[in-house]
């Protein structure tokens, strides 16, 4: 068995279409995916569901790197998915990238 | 390029809890070396009587380990005393020839016991109370002598007393005043304390003055001698009669000492380079012998060291607990009262029950409790608050629980409670929780037990209850929530700072505010940004532009969230008014976007919930229907009675007077929500009486009342002032709502307003000022003007990208 996966990019939207310090949702059959813009226009993907009680992160403000729920505002780490302290939980992280102004994301 | 250098002199709990908050500030910013004269890495000195009395040991009591120096990479020199600063070369040298050079030092070289001049202070067996070496000769001696004598009935000698009895001894305390505690009791409180002490078995001589120590050939003390003539045996003298500031080493540097080294409010010596914290310091002209204020003290020298410069320590107000196990007191302020002070008393000699509360002007200024100390948390943040009692005297002295309600009443029991208790109803935290992580991780402030366990970090009405149970846990080294708190963990600036800032210098966006006021995260918070964008808002209308992204999703959405992820959709209806066509369409829309639930709101309007978000703006146009802003710190609604219009008790119409009202208001962003009522006669069939503002229609006019709240904790409004028509109610009730928009801190109802400026100042500035009623009204509807109704706005497009999802094309 050949164990080595390529990332398989799928395009999204563009950049543009998600508002700095703001994010979009993905709406999927097997969980939505909540692709977050910081700032400094770096793109994060995330599964649409907090650690804590699953909360649509998707609906969360973004800060720095990091979104804060909007249910019970647990903090989670953009590029990790943790929860940050003294918080415990993680997020399923999805790779992401801007390519000529275009987003992509590798879902599995 | 090398870091700066920080010398701290000093290895205890002032020097070393600076440090803490340094690092937490600027973990990187300096190399920073501690001198230590023990042999100990920092340990809790004021835990050293529970080590003395047996229940707690010394490895318990250490606060930094060896390892948290290392992990920190602070270089630290354990049992050098440092000799000599030497202020022109910058460096520091220890008696063992250690020099360490620096560019910023700290002295924190605390206080030395006073140890009374008197023949025989020398011999063996005479000792002080201050170190774990003191306590550990307290223990050895316990074992192989019989009489103690401690000298001084203040806290520290009542608490080597019974420790030493607890050990074993047979101990008397002399004390040169009529009382124990006169520092800290007045009499009857002081004969309460003697009683209970003299029945677990110490001795006590009031009003003695101790003139000569006796000892035997071999150097050892044997007796105690007093001016009036009499003696009694003595193998162990403990003075505990006051502290005085180490300052020698500073006085020899040339700093300017006296009583202590004397510094600024920045904690700042004489010597610009050189800053001081802690028992050694004189501030104002007081040297602190408890903890509470050092921390302060560490907090503000911290923010100074690291470059923030903003800090300010404007000295404290101290409270006192005995750390004696059973023994209640407690005492604040000026508890003795003066000629023009009033006091209330309660007294149950036969009880062990005595309270005296010293009032003056209107405001708590003293309290003196024995026995039942449940309240001492909250007449001490009244003393602080130096908040008008005169709505409160009545019920004043049955405590805090007597004037509670609903949710709130469990405040003062934090004592009796059991551990397996629940403190924490949002959370599910028990009384056991919270204690173990005082305890163990080593909290001290609310914040702390907040983040560490979540009490009281959701609906917060159990924060009084969780400082209670951290003052009973950590007895005097408690330290109270400062009332000007942060905004948030990206800054030190605190609500008022920022308002006022934000006026001050016209700053119109948020990075303006993040770089003017040195923000230390690039674009805020979930928790400061929302607070940022009201702020801006409210003082700049149609110059500051509205970030979407920083509000919270419903104010996003238009909607509330539900936990599910859908929205609920509440549309207007002005005075809980309605009609067959709104009805109707309301029924279609249910129908139509099959909507789970459709429920009847406390504010008399219809909410449709379970609605997808992808389906709010189809939902907002098929209703045909304004937003009623149920999802906002905004305009909520105004609820109404059926008034004169079909009443046979109304008086005037009140139905028209709230969609009036609600007309006006439209579109309001405001601090936090806002809700009004308008009853036609004072039935009040509206409940005006727990609204922001109230309105109660009499035969000859109107009422207003302001402050009024349903909430968490239910709070009755308050009586602002009666009006003839209803353009004055409109007048007032906008006036009010524009200086609470104006003034108010985010996230503050009304009422935590009105508790913050008083009801004074809101009828100075809006019922006897017309002029100023005028233009806060003016105001209002200036900022108001133009809004659009926000569903209008979405339906026509704005921020489409909000309502759309995305999709993973095939």
């Amino acid at each position: 068995m050949n164990a080595i996966t390529t990332p398989n990019w799928v395009q999204i939207c563009a950049l543009d279409d998600i508002p700095p310090l703001g994010s979009r949702v993905l709406q999927r059959e097997s969980g939505n995916v909540a692709i977050f813009r910081t700032a400094d226009d770096s793109v994060f993907a995330l599964l649409d569901r907090c650690p804590h009680k699953g909360g649509p992160l998707s609906q969360g403000i973004v800060h720095g790197a990091a979104v804060t729920c909007p249910l019970h505002s647990w903090n989670i780490d953009l590029a990790s998915g943790e929860a940050r302290a003294t918080d415990v939980g993680c997020a399923r992280r999805f790779a992401a990238k801007v390519e000529a102004g275009l987003v992509f994301v590798a879902l599995h | 390029m090398s870091k700066p250098k920080l010398v701290v002199i000093g290895n205890g709990m002032a020097g070393i809890r600076t440090l803490e908050e340094l690092l937490q500030l600027a973990p990187d910013q300096y190399d920073i070396t501690v001198f230590g004269a023990e042999p100990h890495p920092n340990y809790n000195r004021i835990l050293l009587s529970p080590v003395l009395a047996g229940e707690q040991a010394f490895d318990d009591i250490i606060l930094n380990p060896l390892s948290w120096y290392a992990d920190h990479g602070i270089t630290l020199h354990l049992g050098k005393t440092v000799t000599q600063i030497d202020r022109r070369n910058r460096v520091v040298r220890a008696a063992d020839g250690t020099e360490a050079a620096y560019d910023r030092l700290l002295l924190a070289t605390g206080s030395s016991p006073f140890i009374l001049p008197v023949p025989g202070k020398d011999l063996r067996g005479v000792i002080s109370y201050r170190d774990i070496f003191d306590t550990e000769t307290m223990i050895a001696t316990a074992q192989l002598k019989q009489h103690a004598v401690v000298i001084g009935g203040g806290l520290l000698g009542l608490e080597a007393a019974n420790g030493l009895k607890l050990r074993g001894m047979s101990v008397t305390v002399v004390h040169l005043g009529d009382w124990l505690l006169d520092k800290q009791l007045d009499i009857p409180a002081g004969k309460l304390l003697q009683a209970s002490l003299e029945q677990r078995g110490l001795q006590f001589l009031l009003a003695h003055q101790t003139a000569e120590i006796a000892g035997n050939a071999a150097g050892e003390a044997v007796a105690v001698r007093f001016k009036n003539g009499t003696e009694i045996p003595a193998d162990l003298v403990v003075m505990a009669v006051g502290i005085r500031p180490n300052q020698a080493l500073a006085e020899s540097a040339g700093l300017y000492c006296n009583r202590g080294i004397v510094v600024s409010d920045a904690l700042q010596t004489f010597d610009p380079r050189i800053y001081a914290v802690g028992e050694c310091v004189n501030h104002r002209g007081t040297a602190y012998g408890l903890v509470a204020p050092l921390f302060e003290m560490a907090k503000v020298c911290a923010n100074h060291l690291a470059h923030l410069g903003i800090g300010q320590y404007k000295g404290s107000v101290l409270s006192t607990k005995l750390k004696v196990t059973g023994i209640d007191l407690f005492s604040a302020g000026d508890f003795m009262g003066c000629a023009d002070s009033e006091d209330i008393v309660l007294s149950d000699p036969a009880g062990g029950v005595y309270k005296k509360l010293v009032i003056k002007d209107d405001q708590l200024v003293g309290a003196c409790l024995y026995g039942d100390t449940t309240d001492g948390a909250w007449y001490f943040k009244l003393l602080k608050e130096g908040r008008k009692i005169n709505d409160l005297r009545d019920h004043l002295m049955f405590g805090e629980s007597s004037i509670g309600d609903a949710g709130t009443q469990g405040q003062n029991r934090a004592m009796a409670m059991q551990d397996s208790d629940e403190v924490c109803g949002c959370n599910g935290v028990c009384k056991g929780n919270i204690v173990k992580a005082i305890k163990d991780k080593g909290l001290f402030t609310v914040d702390d037990v907040k983040k560490h366990t979540k009490a009281a970090s959701s609906c917060g009405s159990c924060t009084g209850l969780v400082e209670q149970i951290l003052m009973n846990t950590l007895g005097s080294s408690f330290q109270e929530t400062p009332k000007t708190k942060a905004v948030c963990g990206c800054t030190d600036h605190n609500h008022g700072d920022v308002r006022r800032v934000i006026r001050e210098h016209h700053l119109l966006t948020h990075q303006a505010v993040y770089q003017f006021m040195e923000w230390r995260t690039p674009n805020g918070c979930a928790t400061c940004r929302p607070a940022i964008n009201y702020y801006l808002l409210s003082t700049w209308p149609k110059e500051a532009i509205d970030d979407p992204q920083s509000r919270f999703i419903n104010e996003r959405a238009h909607a509330n969230i539900q936990k599910d992820g859908t929205f609920s959709v509440i549309p207007q209806m002005k005075g809980g008014v309605t009609n067959a066509s709104e009805l109707r369409r309301i029924a279609d829309v249910a129908d139509k976007y099959a909507i789970p639930m459709v429920k009847v709101t406390g504010g008399q309007r219809i909410d449709l919930l379970g609605v997808k978000k992808e389906d709010l703006v189809n939902v907002w146009a098929d209703l045909g229907m304004q937003s009623g802003h149920a999802y906002g710190k905004s305009i909520r609604t105004v609820k109404t009675c059926v008034g004169s219009e079909f009443c046979r008790f109304g008086t005037q119409n009140s139905t028209q007077m709230g969609i009036d009202l609600e007309t006006m208001l439209a579109n309001m962003w405001s601090p936090h929500k806002v809700k009004l009522a308008v009853s036609g006669c004072p039935r009040n069939c509206a409940e005006s009486g727990i609204k922001d503002v109230g309105i109660i229609a009499v035969d000859s006019g109107w009422e207003l009342y302001v402050g009024g709240n349903g909430g968490i904790k239910t709070e009755v409004a308050q009586f602002l002032c009666k009006v003839k028509t209803a353009e004055e109610v409109k007048e007032y009730s906008g006036a009010f709502l524009q200086l609470y928009r104006e003034e108010a801190y985010y996230l503050d109802r009304t009422v935590h307003y009105i508790a913050r400026v008083g009801l004074d100042y809101i009828k100075a500035r809006v019922v006897d000022d017309s002029a100023n009623r005028k233009a806060l009204h003016e105001r209002l509807l200036f900022s108001l003007e133009g809004l659009r109704d926000p569903w209008a706005e979405r339906i026509a497009g704005k921020q489409k990208h909000e309502f759309i999802p995305l999709k993973v094309l095939a």
